[in-house]
């Protein structure tokens, strides 16, 4: 019942918060010098029937809140709009290319929990040099962009050793896979970094916590006071962390794909930012602000899990 | 019941202020630590290399020589040339003026709005306070570089719309930050006392409340400097931040890609090291000015 | 044969200053069934003591001395040796339940780990026996109680979950540390009989670490006094309330509020507790003592067996039956 409430106020919130973004978003055709007509078409030169088109579409002799309205009334249709510059329905550019950066920040999601979960444990659970060393070591990954390490990770493993190809998304999901185990590393190296050095501070403030010296009074062994106490409640932190990591791994998609040349949403918006494709470039941000929202109160409903102590009537607490 | 008359910030500038300058050099140095002074040491570095570039970098940076491309080290190209025989180290040098002063720019600005933005919605409270806390919140989940592209679509590829847009991305950290400690401090006997003292409430946010918030806003605002480097020189590097023939760090490493592809990897690995060394310089010192701001806290 | 062996006891912590000494020269027996009261102001060691016991002790300590619970050494001792110790023979409440439970388990789960973990029970086993342990703590609806997490319980009854949790392994001898402390007046003599009901009927053997004498005379059958990292007095609980042998004994009992004697201003012992680590070459506690001379300063005193009891004082032979167990009422206070 309290979950069922739970999750009907997280659903009114998202709801509220999408409808804001959108009109945030649409609103930001109004804020463009030059009017609506010439910024849509990217001051192309257009066919009177292109002109009609786009006038048409987006209600262009109407009122700012009517055009809003009817955009919207489309956009919740399933219908995003037609590419001026892709001469395609902005619905179709998009569905293509989903799979791809969702299977990016999917494969690089992997990678940092593994990563930095394991590093983190690592450092924090064994202090001397192995910590000092790993703390070196996530500071200088922290500080990599990860267009830096792709072209790196492109040189050495694509382009000296041959082991990886270079660009392209590959077919089937095995070869796609292997296409993008290059991008995902670059994507992963330097959240895997931060996570890794907020999972040794969490696990190192748990092994001075009451609770655990209690576990080691009852002569629990090291290994099951590691798992079940410190590293159990050092996952509080580290869900919240990881939202945000989450979020930042979309964002860093749109620098990835264009480095790898993969076709993503974030190479899509690039493109339609360089090419001046506005219907495209509203499309792809309305989507990734949806996204951020949705990670959003998915680790909100994670942390709920993660710590009892929070509870479901009460609002996240965070 | 001190707290009323002396205010722990004062006192603390108080106290070094009567140290010489030379105690408290050394003092300051034993805050930072080895890697912190190492730190410190490339940002002056940088940071001269960028004012003086005009006088030190050998070559103009923006002389083409297309029949030198992608020169060895010499004497003539101490770390070689680009693709379109351009002198590397020149437009390393004033590619550092580029990055340095965006993304201060775009720091100074975030600060300044985001503990404007957070002192008033704490001070103030009430539905005021609920109703930011609530924005920030969602603006928060959107990362920086989002509104940098959305502002670039609208203004148009280049550096302002960058700036701008990184601006606006980064003033919600500031913000929640700065708020968080703000109803923190605002707790504390000194703030009623002064309240009690019939002092203005401007007055005692930007008398007793900045002073004391100073060391975490100054942290919080070195630790993003880090940040709003790498999304810059990626805005570059997609082709919307600076525009080419500029000299720039995204821009060179752009071109370090195409150069790696056909086994010239110099570019890439030389911009590559200057923004990350860079980039972590200045995380070691946010990471110790956050520490001592904790530890002050 | 004893329970609880404790022989010259020195502690050392690293600190910023170097290592410091926070146990110093602490001697202490404890007989089956016994049980001891160890009455100091924080700071006096007392709690470190008993976590010595466990062989728990901070990173980079220098331990040294002997303990020996039934006869088997704890410092130096193996770790399978260790295990065994703290998983059968011995068991510890804490003074915060609040923290000392972990937060995100339920309390199910708190109870029956060491039962599961150390005497190999299943799942269904450990929740039946840890309702049976909840019950003889005085909770009652142990099934429900078993599925909440810490925070929906009150502090007493929290409290009470950690005593059953120390005394579902029956071990011979629990250490519990000020496990009243953190709770409101009502429920601390509420715990304190349940604690010394269980203790009684099944025979363990008890170390009692509280800052309140009166509670360690009430509740234990020997009271030892700990001051500045050492044991300046330990008698038995029957008689250290009428005939403190120590001067310190003496005025922890002048300052405590009764209910007898209206007086208008409490007493208090002048100047502030010190730690083992800053004591001088005299006895640690001549700064504070109205009984002082000249050799207090210089020499420290070696504990005397007498017949009343053990007493570390250079005057105790004079004062024995001369020292004030009541609030002296100064004419200035009147």
């Amino acid at each position: 019942m309290t979950l069922l409430l739970f999750l009907l106020r997280r659903a009114a919130t998202l709801v509220v918060v999408t409808l804001v973004s959108s009109f945030l978003v649409f609103s930001l055709m109004e804020l463009a010098p030059g009017s609506p007509l010439s910024f849509l078409l990217g001051n192309r030169s257009a066919t009177p029937e292109q002109v009609a088109l786009v006038t048409e579409q987006y209600h262009l002799d109407d009122p700012f809140l009517v055009r809003y309205g009817a955009w919207l009334g489309d956009v919740l249709h399933g219908d995003l709009g037609r590419s001026i510059a892709y001469k395609q329905s902005v619905t179709d550019l998009l569905s293509t290319r989903v799979t791809t950066t969702l299977l990016l920040v999917g494969y690089a999601g992997i990678i940092i929990t593994i990563v930095g979960v394991g590093l983190g444990v690592l450092a924090g659970s064994r202090p001397g040099r192995l910590d000092a060393a790993l703390t070196a070591l996530t500071t200088g990954f922290l500080a990599v962009p990860a267009f830096v390490s792709g072209v790196v990770l492109i040189w050495v493993f694509a382009v000296q050793l041959g082991w990886f190809p270079a660009f392209g998304g590959g077919h089937g999901l095995l070869d796609r896979l292997r296409h993008l185990t290059l991008p995902a590393v670059a994507l992963s190296l330097a959240s895997s970094a931060y996570l890794a050095r907020i999972t040794r501070a969490a696990v190192q403030t748990q092994q001075q916590a009451e609770h655990v010296e209690t576990a080691r009074s009852r002569g629990l062994q090291g290994g099951y006071v590691m798992r079940h106490h410190v590293v159990r409640n050092s996952l509080i932190p580290i869900t919240t962390v990881l939202g945000l990591t989450i979020a930042t791994l979309i964002a860093g998609a749109v620098v990835v794909e264009s480095v790898f040349a993969l076709d993503g949403i974030g190479s899509l918006l690039v493109q339609a930012i360089l090419r001046s494709d506005f219907v495209v470039v509203q499309a792809v941000i309305l989507v990734l602000v949806v996204a951020f929202v949705l990670v959003n109160t998915l680790v909100d409903i994670v942390y709920t899990m993660v710590d009892p102590r929070i509870s479901l009537t009460a609002g996240t607490g965070r | 019941m001190s707290a009323l008359t002396t205010n722990p910030a004062t006192a603390a500038t108080a106290a070094t202020g009567r140290l010489r300058p030379r105690t408290r050099l050394r003092s300051a140095a034993g805050l930072l630590g080895v890697p912190g002074l190492l730190a410190v040491g490339f940002l002056v570095l940088v940071a001269v290399v960028a004012v003086a570039a005009p006088l030190l970098a050998p070559a103009d940076p923006n002389f083409p020589a297309p029949l030198e491309a992608y020169a060895s080290p010499s004497g003539a190209h101490l770390m070689g040339t680009d693709a379109l025989g351009r002198d590397l180290l020149s437009r390393l040098m004033y590619g550092a003026r580029v990055a340095i002063l965006a993304s201060v720019a775009i720091i100074a600005l975030s600060t300044v709005v985001g503990t404007a933005v957070a002192l008033v919605s704490a001070w103030v409270g009430g539905v005021v306070d609920a109703f930011v806390s609530r924005v920030l919140d969602i603006l928060f989940a959107v990362p920086g570089i989002i509104f940098a592209l959305a502002a670039v679509s609208v203004m148009g590829p280049g550096p302002t719309g960058v700036v701008l847009g990184l601006t606006l991305g980064y003033t919600p950290y500031v913000a929640r930050v700065v708020r968080g400690a703000t109803l923190r401090e605002v707790r504390m006997d000194y703030v009623d006392a002064a309240w009690l003292q019939g002092r203005s409430g401007v007055a005692i946010c930007l008398r007793h409340l900045l002073p004391n918030l100073r060391p975490l806003i100054i942290a919080q605002a070195v630790s993003s400097l880090g940040f709003a480097l790498i999304d810059l020189s990626a805005l570059s590097f997609l082709g919307l931040g600076v525009q080419p023939p500029a000299a720039d760090w995204g821009l060179t490493m752009r071109a370090g890609l195409d150069s790696a592809l056909r086994g010239h990897v110099g570019e890439a690995v030389s911009a590559g090291l200057c923004l990350g060394l860079l980039v972590a310089s200045v995380i070691v010192l946010g990471d110790r000015l956050s520490k001592q701001a904790e530890e002050r806290a | 044969m004893s329970m609880l062996t404790i022989e010259d006891l020195r502690v050392r912590v690293r600190s910023r200053d170097g290592m410091r000494t926070i146990v110093d020269g602490v001697t202490l027996d404890i007989g089956r069934g016994e049980a001891l009261g160890l009455v100091g102001e924080s700071g006096s060691g007392k709690s470190i003591t008993a976590r010595t016991v466990l062989g728990l002790f901070p990173r980079g300590a220098d331990v040294t001395g002997r303990i020996e619970v039934d006869g088997e050494p704890v410092l130096g001792a193996s770790r399978r040796s260790l295990t065994a110790l703290r998983s059968r023979k011995v068991a510890m409440i804490f003074q915060d339940p609040r923290a000392h439970i972990n937060p995100v388990h339920r309390v199910g789960d708190f109870l029956t780990e060491a039962l599961r973990k150390h005497l190999g029970m299943d799942r269904a086993a450990a929740a039946r026996k840890a309702v049976g342990l909840l019950a003889d703590v005085g909770i009652a609806d142990g099934e429900r109680r078993l599925r909440q997490y810490p925070h929906e319980l009150s502090g007493g009854l929290l409290q009470r979950v950690m005593i059953a949790a120390a005394i579902a392994i029956e071990p011979d001898l629990i250490l519990a540390d000020e496990p009243t402390t953190a709770l409101d007046v009502t429920t601390q003599s509420e715990v304190m009989a349940i604690l010394g009901d269980l203790r009684r009927e099944r025979g363990m053997a008890m170390l009692f670490i509280t800052h309140d004498l009166e509670l360690a005379a009430a509740t234990c059958d020997r009271t030892a006094v700990m001051y500045a990292g050492q044991i300046v007095e330990c008698q038995s609980s029957r008689t250290l309330p009428d005939r403190p042998l120590h001067p310190y004994t003496s005025g922890l009992l002048g300052s405590r509020p009764s209910i007898e004697a209206a007086v208008r201003r409490l007493p208090v012992i002048p100047g502030r507790p010190v730690a083992a680590f800053e004591t001088g070459a005299g006895c640690s506690f001549a700064g504070r003592c109205p009984m002082v001379e000249d050799r207090c300063r210089i020499e420290a005193p070696a504990t005397v067996r007498r017949t009343e009891g053990a007493v570390a004082c250079h005057r105790n032979e004079e004062l024995v039956g001369a020292l004030p167990s009541e609030p002296t009422v100064r004419s200035a206070d009147v």
